[in-house]
């Protein structure tokens, strides 16, 4: 049995825990997923559920929400026996389920977004829709998770912070009483993210239940009450958050002490760097209306640099601009002291690589099998004329090599569909696919969002041992901490400029911070 | 998240292994082939098994061809049209009373160079507007196909005042009179449509843009040579078919092969290749060729009409349809 059934049993002795769990079991295929996993949610808590990607959690959450039914255990809500066969099962039982994929339609309103479901009607039954009692309820809902827009402003014109907030009233209109949370700052800016847990605060104390799912492990400890840690399916940890603290966390996630979270980069290079005038990289006031402006940069072989900012800051959309994906109105780019120019293919040719934000549309094709996947980039290689014939025995060794390079999962068939492998997994094929293509200068687009502890540690050494071999590495990401422990300089972006600069010895988290929000308005 | 498959006991662990199984429209075939071999006079007879044969070519072609497009997610529904065209093309240059090149030694391979010169440009037409223009495939093909249609009927109107030009050299005629020349001619194309998939660059690809263009775009696939490759090698294709069917008509018509349409995707569907790209191989289509065609010429020789037999063909495509889904769902789970 686990601690926070006795505390939560202490705080409030005649309440039933909102959610048990007793001896959860799933297996999918003969593989165990969740070996009998138990502990207790307090009602009117925020409990925190962490683990690395594979550890269980997602199925936990999906066997709470309807979507999975146990093999053996039991689940209780409010203390009676829960037992949803589908997703209405939970919304009847008062549970709702935040995915980390929203839900939302976007070229429907908010107002038809949230009461999808349930319209409300005309005299109660009639088959036309109240739109008076739909807006109202829609405006009562957007009070009550802090955001002003009208109820007919279409999803698709919101932020990904404001839809997630509308995803919560959703989950508020069908009144529920438990609602897990998967993940849901991996797209939201810092401000954004603030307004959630201030929503949050206020839910909890109105009494609901909340169960939040993150591998932002300092958000989780400063929000929760409560943690549970779970990995390999089996519960490693669980009680009060304040009897953890982030390396006791990460080492029960990760099953091992980590000694750190970040390479020590070593100072000789393999490759000795080319001593020129010319840095490798040298972007020259590129300015594209409405997106960029006046940018100006270089990269020098062998360097990490980060680039910081708030979401809309421009920076995904300068990486597609340095990659050729997007048109720039005037400035230029130089590449070896060459100007550069064309389209992707002209670009990749003269060794520019692009890792993007969005992995699954852009990154993966998610029903090809990884080894397709691996060596999509570079396939022309091994492709011999006339006919361009392929050689499949040579692009399975350069498959199975950049494999083991990247510490794939071994259990993972070459011919399975990316699709089936973990968030960590299906980065380092994207990662794999482009290292294969022994890039110059490669740009990496939020490289880490969505993976494990484990996976990162491993995805920052790949980084490094690319920069050792004398390339240059671009890393845009929203997390100040993942820059200033893999970076030897980051530029920071502010509304489509540049707004600061700051080398190794100038890191300081909250200066970083600081050039990355808008001026404010005295 | 995968949905958690249901304890299957051994009964559907078989079926579902069968089902899911490459060579399940073979089977497929086999079983057609078994089950009108004892009530159909005629059936099992080598003349009927041979013009089967020879007959289903036509719709081999067309279907490998489009076969290549469905595979980058499009699809091609001016073959037709390309068919009626070509055909109207060809005999233009080698044949009727006024034809271009008529009586001269040239004329044949100087109107196959023709026919498939159109095949080539319509396809490009085609490949332009969907990958530069941004057009659904959908629209852009099927507009293709009424515009050429169109255009052959007005060509042959204007050119010799009929709708079919006949008088076609005999050389041109040999492919029907010897019919292994246009197996030889059939088997060559498709043995080079499924090695193009699977062996080479180009192949690979064309799997990548079904897939995923996005992806394919930032990974350096040159995807709109690749989509504008696509459609005109369905418009050779389906050239090639009306080559055939030229010359086994002996008429240059702009009618040929209109009725062959539905019959062409319905065979790639049965065959496996999924609508929505990515998925596909000629073998699949060559089965699912050979699965129509034993069926249409089946229910023909029972004395079924016309029109029942386009229903049980609509019928048997739609459950070929829901078979796609049922296998991609046990494909999926394994």
């Amino acid at each position: 049995m686990s601690t926070s059934a006795t505390n939560n049993e202490q705080r409030t002795p005649n309440t039933e825990p909102a959610v048990s769990f007793a001896g959860i079991e799933k297996s999918f295929f003969g593989v165990k997923v969740l070996k009998g996993v138990s502990f207790s949610v307090g009602a009117g808590h925020i409990v925190g559920l962490v683990g690395e990607n594979g550890a269980g959690k997602s199925t936990l959450m999906n066997l709470l929400g309807g979507n999975l039914q146990p093999d053996g255990g039991e689940l209780r809500v409010n203390g009676q026996p829960y037992a949803p066969k589908n997703p209405n099962g939970a919304r009847a039982a008062g549970i709702a389920f935040v995915h980390q994929e929203l839900n939302l339609f976007p070229n429907l309103s908010i107002a038809e977004n949230l009461f999808l479901t349930d319209f409300p009607r005309v005299g109660g039954g009639a088959p036309w829709i109240d739109r008076r009692a739909l807006r109202s309820g829609t405006v009562d809902l957007l009070n009550q998770v802090g955001l002003t827009h009208s109820a007919d402003t279409l999803v698709e014109r919101l932020a990904a912070g404001e839809r997630q907030l509308v995803e919560i009233g959703k989950a508020l209109a069908a009144e529920a009483r438990v609602i897990i949370l998967d993940e849901p700052t991996t797209s939201l800016s810092v401000r954004e993210c603030e307004r959630l847990f201030e929503l949050m605060e206020q839910l909890r104390a109105r009494g609901l239940t909340l169960i939040y799912i993150s591998h932002a492990l300092g958000d989780v400890l400063r929000l929760c009450d409560d943690l549970v840690v779970l990995r390999d399916g089996e519960l490693v940890g669980a009680g009060a958050a304040k009897e953890f603290d982030h390396d006791r966390l990460v080492s029960l996630m990760v099953g091992r002490q980590l000694s750190q979270l970040y390479p020590v980069r070593k100072k000789e290079r393999l490759a000795p760097p080319v001593e020129s005038a010319n840095p490798l990289l040298e972007v020259r006031s590129i300015t594209q209306p409405g997106v960029v402006r006046d940018i100006s940069f270089s990269l020098a072989a062998g360097e990490v640099l980060g680039i910081s900012g708030l979401m809309g800051a421009g920076r995904s959309e300068l990486a597609r601009i340095l990659f050729g994906l997007d048109p720039h109105a005037s400035g230029e780019i130089l590449l070896e002291g060459k100007p550069l120019d064309g389209k992707p293919p002209r670009r990749i040719g003269r060794g520019l690589a692009f890792l993007t934000e969005d992995r699954r549309q852009e990154g993966l094709c998610m029903e090809a099998s990884i080894a397709d996947n691996l060596a999509l980039v570079t396939l022309a290689r091994h492709a011999h004329t006339p006919a361009r014939w392929l050689n499949f025995s040579e692009i399975k060794n350069v498959v199975g090599r950049m494999r083991e390079a990247v510490r794939l999962s071994p259990s993972a068939r070459d011919a399975q569909p990316v699709r089936t492998l973990s968030g960590g997994n299906q980065q380092k094929v994207v990662l794999g696919k482009w290292l294969l293509a022994e890039p110059r200068v490669l740009i990496l687009d939020e490289p880490t969002r969505g993976i494990d502890v484990g996976a990162k540690f491993e995805i920052y050494q790949l980084i490094h041992q690319l920069a050792d071999r004398g390339a240059g590495v671009l890393v845009i990401s929203s997390e100040i901490e993942e820059l200033i422990g893999i970076c030897e300089r980051i530029l920071v972006m502010r509304q489509g400029q540049i707004s600061g600069e700051f080398t190794r010895e100038q890191f300081d988290r909250e200066k970083i911070l600081a050039a990355a929000l808008p001026a404010s308005k005295t | 998240m995968t949905t958690a498959a249901p304890t299957t006991n051994h009964e559907q662990q078989t079926t579902n292994k069968v089902v899911g199984s490459e060579y399940f429209v073979l089977l497929l075939c086999l079983t057609a082939f078994a089950a009108f071999a004892p009530f159909t006079p005629g059936f099992v007879t080598s003349d009927n098994l041979w013009s089967i044969l020879i007959s289903c070519l036509p719709l081999l072609l067309l279907a490998t061809g489009q076969t290549i497009v469905l595979i980058t997610a499009g699809i091609d529904l001016s073959v037709t049209a390309i068919i009626g065209l070509s055909s109207i093309v060809g005999a233009l240059v080698m044949g009727g009373d006024q034809g271009w090149l008529r009586g001269n030694p040239a004329a044949m391979p100087v109107a196959l160079v023709a026919m498939l010169a159109t095949g080539a440009l319509v396809g490009f037409f085609n490949g332009a507007c969907i990958a530069w223009l941004r057009m659904p495939a959908f629209i852009v093909t099927l507009t293709s196909m009424m515009f050429f249609s169109g255009l052959a009927v007005w060509l042959a109107k204007t050119t010799v005042n009929a709708e079919s030009i006949y008088n076609l050299p005999t050389t041109f005629l040999a492919l029907s009179r010897h019919a292994w020349l246009a197996a030889l001619l059939a088997v060559l194309a498709t043995l080079t449509a499924h090695l193009l998939l699977s062996r080479t660059l180009v192949g690979r690809w064309l799997y990548s843009v079904g897939h995923n263009p996005r992806a394919s775009l930032v990974s350096g696939v040159p995807v709109s040579g690749v989509t504008v490759n696509a459609y005109v090698l369905s418009g050779l294709f389906a050239a090639m078919a009306a080559i055939l069917l030229t010359a086994r008509l002996e008429t240059g018509s702009p009618n040929h092969g209109k009725a062959l349409l539905l019959d062409v995707i319905g065979a790639a569907v049965i065959g496996g290749t999924s609508l929505f790209g990515g998925k596909g191989k000629v073998l699949w289509t060559v089965y699912g060729v050979i699965f129509l065609s034993l069926l249409g010429n089946g229910l023909n020789l029972l004395n079924l009409s016309d029109f029942l037999i386009t229903i049980i063909k609509g019928a048997v495509i739609l459950i070929a349809a829901l078979l796609d889904v049922w296998r991609n769902k046990l494909v999926r789970g394994s």
